[in-house]
């Protein structure tokens, strides 16, 4: 097995198996959206306008509690330096467990979308919609919020400064995200599917550099 | 660049900045004054009567705030890539600056709001991605006071600011095209202001003199960060 595939395997089971977070992270994400309906109230059309921006949020938020295990506890019992020591270089390892935190957090959270959509009222062709913008951007979430999680790594209590550093960065993916569907709902045409893609694939494509770097750093001495 | 590695020595810096200190904070105190009376006598708006006049604190506050983000990432570029340690003071210092500017920006925009739009916040293009800009600067201090070793605080939150400056075009270009009552750009644009010169002379003096009282403080933040060092570091030698 190639050391990439190890480092993937390794943290998707980790996030799986009893104690991980993959559950968890779905759990939250219905719990938040049950919350939101009991606190603006029942009206479906009502619910249905505000659906694709509150499922968005919760995803995001959602992705983020489960942040702290990419690098954090990793670093705590060791074995990241033992990984920072393997052939693979800091950059493969980010790009592994940006990886692994999708399959197990970001997919999960898009599979389950319909349902939630179907919930909050939303038409089939809107449903359809955030299925794809939510398949297409929580790439983006794991991406950026891997650097968070690189930066915050050795501060106890990280978990608590990390969305304040990574929600800012996130806002195109919720906009865009939110806003293919509501182009969906008004009928009107939209290239805010185009504009998630084009940011998804950059934040995918460059983060895994600057969390390898605040991984480095928090690594040397 | 000779000339700017020159002045990374933190000695040579602080011989240089306390010769230019008083003629910088002359020059604040002058242009700013200037500004503020110019800009009291322009004559009020056939639109929007004399609340135009909150434009010459309003606009320079934003112009200085987006200024003192880009400062701060290319203090951090220098930091991370030549390792001076003046840079990573610099960074520090133009941090709470930036934030307070922000913050400056986005209390006389809403001041200026008020009685323009009829509400104190609207979920505006550009003030949402001020906010952004805010919550960025935030991030951080905080990310900074989070670390107890300086240098791996500098260099942690050098990589924020560069991942931030990377962004914030994106976050700023997603923002306006999400939902806009803003007035578009109507001074740096391509055939010249659309403003007349009764506003824009006060303007240009406001924005000069924010800009120069940003670099002031600046640079009185860096002085007092590397005496502050000093102090620590000869308070060590004494206890050891």
């Amino acid at each position: 097995m190639s050391p990439f595939a190890a480092v993937l395997l390794r943290d998707m089971r980790l996030a799986t198996r009893a104690g991980g977070s993959a559950a968890l992270a779905l759990g939250f994400f219905a719990a938040v959206a049950t919350l939101v309906p009991l606190g603006v109230g029942a009206d479906l059309k009502l619910l249905a306008r505000v659906a694709a921006g509150v499922l968005w949020v919760a995803a995001v938020l959602a992705a983020l509690l489960s942040l702290d295990r990419l690098f954090q506890s990793d670093f705590e019992d060791g074995s990241l330096d033992l990984i920072a020591l393997s052939p693979l270089s800091l950059e493969a390892v980010a790009v592994a467990k940006i990886a692994a935190h999708w399959l197990t957090t970001g997919l999960p959270l898009t599979l389950l979308s319909p349902l939630l959509g179907l919930m909050f009222g939303l038409p089939a062709p809107a449903i359809a919609m955030l299925t794809l913008s939510l398949l297409i951007g929580t790439p983006s979430v794991s991406a950026l919020g891997a650097i968070g999680a690189g930066l915050t790594l050795a501060i106890r209590r990280g978990g608590l400064i990390l969305p304040l550093l990574v929600l800012p960065l996130l806002a195109p993916a919720v906009i865009f995200g939110a806003g293919a569907v509501q182009g969906v709902l008004d009928h009107l045409p939209s290239g805010a599917l185009l504009l998630l893609a084009a940011f998804s694939i950059a934040a995918t494509l460059l983060s895994p550099f600057a969390a390898a770097a605040a991984v480095r750093l928090n690594l040397a001495g | 660049m000779a000339s700017l590695f020159t002045f990374a020595n933190p000695k040579r810096f602080m011989d240089a900045s306390a010769a230019l200190l008083p003629w910088l904070a002359g020059a604040t105190v002058l242009t700013l004054g200037t500004g503020l009376v110019l800009g009291f006598l322009a004559p009020p708006d056939y639109q929007q009567g004399d609340t135009v006049k909150l434009m010459f604190l309003h606009v320079p506050a934003a112009w200085t705030a987006m200024m003192g983000y880009g400062l701060l990432a290319l203090a951090s570029l220098f930091g991370l890539v030549w390792r001076h340690p003046l840079s990573d003071v610099a960074a520090k210092a133009a941090a709470p600056l930036g934030a307070v500017f922000t913050l400056l920006g986005l209390v006389t925009g809403s001041l200026w709001g008020k009685p323009m739009w009829g509400a104190w916040w609207v979920w505006d293009g550009r003030l949402t991605s001020f906010l952004l800009l805010l919550f960025l600067y935030l991030g951080y201090i905080a990310l900074w006071n989070a670390f107890e070793d300086e240098v791996r605080a500098a260099r942690a939150a050098a990589i924020l600011a560069l991942v931030g400056a990377v962004n914030l075009p994106i976050i700023e270009f997603s923002v306006d095209w999400w939902t806009t009552l803003h007035q578009g750009e109507s001074i740096f644009r391509a055939g010249g202001p659309k403003i007349a010169g009764v506003f824009l002379w006060p303007l240009a003096l406001m924005g000069l003199g924010y800009t120069l009282l940003f670099v002031t403080l600046w640079t009185i933040r860096i002085r007092t960060e590397i005496l502050e060092r000093r102090v620590r570091s000869l308070l060590l030698e004494g206890a050891a």
